[in-house]
């Protein structure tokens, strides 16, 4: 798998694999990261200590506060991965020090939802 | 990305902690849009000024930042959560207020202006063509692209921050003259109205990449581009269009009857309604003249608010429409928005009549209220007396 390390760390848990891109602002709550947007594949499902495996991230550009919210609130991803890149998720991540990497669409098909994984980017990994 | 000697230094710290936050912000959003380098930029608009949606972790943040931070370059902010002069008239608690207050306070420290409006584009003068800025507002950001000349990524919060801070931002993609999107879409309906308009442009942010080519569209009035800008923006990470009737060598796709009946299903909850909100994007003088005629001789049947930015209201005062726009039984607000207020609130209000897309989303998913959508003409033919 090659991946691009955007923001550096270990991260371990289990994969919440969304078909459908983000906009953090609109569709998650800063304070539980519970998904609040009914129209989103994961709706009421929280992303909280998860590895966020997502298209991209989509909307308003204050979805970067929200994003450094769930990381002080105790609520944020382990980890985020996607295909594509929105300023909005990399800034938030780069603040809030949580590891960001872009894979490509074949290995980012691989990911599979519920499966248990470490992420090491300094290996440039994820087992 | 290549880093010139003072940027990598600034980078590891030795101008700072405020510089090495900045950089390393610009550093992540360089590497993850390919950009081979920095590049100075002339001004910046900042977005997360609104305590409702930046919330405690945002303020504690900005009140720390605001310390030992100063902006290099003329910076703008968007909205906030009220209007100070009427917030009284609202039901918002002493917290809100006092923590509005702090990122005010925040933001006015690092010498920013305190202009509170999220069309930068349509009250300051603009800077010559193909001038490099940094605009977070996704509205500004596509509208200042696409229709004003100059050239900005379509950034976040913290990026457009970081460029405020150190005067630069990466050069990626849309700040180069790439003009040639890998998708145009089509549009298939004759005369658009501002809301066909938002719907096009929510449509178009769902399916394309970092900029789009749109066919079949003429001259647009301001209102209408705003309506666009403002639903591309809602939906997706495009940020730029380019009007265009030729016939480019990319994908295609038609937006017809049938697409804007899903996009209309999707944002339209309601059919009824107990307030109306005009302005996200926030009303230009234009507007609020074109409104105050069309309300001649009428008044609404039901509450109606209105977002414009402070310096627009000055100028409307004085040309008389504040009157006649009062006397047709509007609430006028500045310095903040339709868009993730606090002011509505699903206690007091069940549905909301608007003319906006962006506002529509945000509403629903933000403030759970259900949403109208209806054009400016027919809200004034149906929902006055």
């Amino acid at each position: 798998m090659t991946l691009k390390i955007i923001v550096k760390g270990k991260a371990k848990g289990k994969i919440m694999k969304s078909n459908n891109p983000i906009n953090f602002l609109g569709a998650v709550d800063k304070k539980t990261g519970i998904i609040r947007d009914n129209k989103h594949d994961m709706f009421q499902k929280s992303v909280k200590d998860v590895i966020l495996v997502f298209p991209h991230g989509i909307g308003s550009s204050v979805g970067a506060y929200t994003i450094y919210s769930l990381k002080s609130n105790g609520s944020a991803p382990a980890a985020m991965i996607c295909t594509k890149a929105d300023l909005s998720v990399v800034s938030g991540c780069a603040l809030a020090n949580i590891p960001f990497i872009l894979v490509s669409q074949d290995d980012y098909d691989s990911l599979t939802d519920g499966d248990e994984v470490t992420i090491d980017t300094e290996a440039e990994k994820i087992l | 990305m290549e880093l010139t000697k003072d940027e990598e230094a600034a980078l590891k710290g030795e101008s700072g902690e405020t510089l090495q936050l900045a950089y390393r912000i610009l550093v992540a959003t360089g590497e993850a849009t390919d950009a081979e380098k920095l590049v100075p930029i002339k001004w910046a608009h900042v977005s997360g000024v609104n305590y409702n949606t930046i919330g405690d972790a945002g303020e504690e943040f900005l009140s720390h930042l605001s310390k030992n931070a100063k902006v290099k370059v003329q910076t703008t902010v968007n909205p906030m959560g009220y209007d100070i002069d009427n917030v009284s008239n609202y039901n918002l608690d002493e917290e809100f207020i006092k923590k509005q207050e702090s990122i005010r306070k925040s933001y006015e420290k690092m010498g920013t202006i305190p202009s509170f409006s999220c069309i930068p584009y349509e009250i300051f003068d603009l800077p010559e063509k193909d001038t490099q800025v940094s605009f977070a507002e996704t509205n500004a950001a596509i509208y200042v692209n696409s229709i004003s000349n100059l050239k900005t990524n379509k950034e976040s919060a913290f990026s457009a921050l970081a460029s405020a801070l150190t005067g630069k931002s990466p050069y990626s993609d849309l700040r180069k003259d790439l003009d040639s999107p890998n998708l145009t879409i089509r549009m298939k309906l004759d005369n658009p109205n501002e809301l066909d308009l938002g719907m096009l442009g929510f449509f178009a942010g769902k399916i394309a990449d970092s900029s789009v080519r749109i066919s079949g569209v003429n001259k647009m009035d301001r209102r209408s581009c705003k309506s666009l800008c403002g639903g591309m923006g809602t939906s997706g990470r495009c940020g730029k269009f380019i009007l265009d009737d030729k016939d480019a060598d990319s994908e295609k796709v038609d937006f017809d009857k049938e697409e804007m009946k899903k996009i209309y299903d999707e944002l339209n909850t309601t059919d009824s309604s107990d307030l109306i909100t005009l302005g996200s994007p926030q009303l230009g003088l234009e507007e609020l003249s074109d409104l105050t005629s069309m309300l001649k001789g009428k008044s609404f049947k039901k509450r109606c608010m209105i977002f414009c930015p402070r310096a627009i209201q000055n100028q409307a005062l004085k040309l008389g429409y504040t009157k006649e726009l009062e006397r047709a039984g509007c609430e006028i607000l500045s310095d903040c928005c339709t868009c993730l207020t606090p002011l509505i609130d699903k206690k007091n209000v069940d549905g909301v009549t608007t003319n906006s897309i962006k506002g529509a989303y945000y509403l629903k998913n933000s403030n759970g209220v259900d949403v109208n959508l209806k054009p400016l003409s027919k809200i004034v033919e149906e929902e006055t007396k």
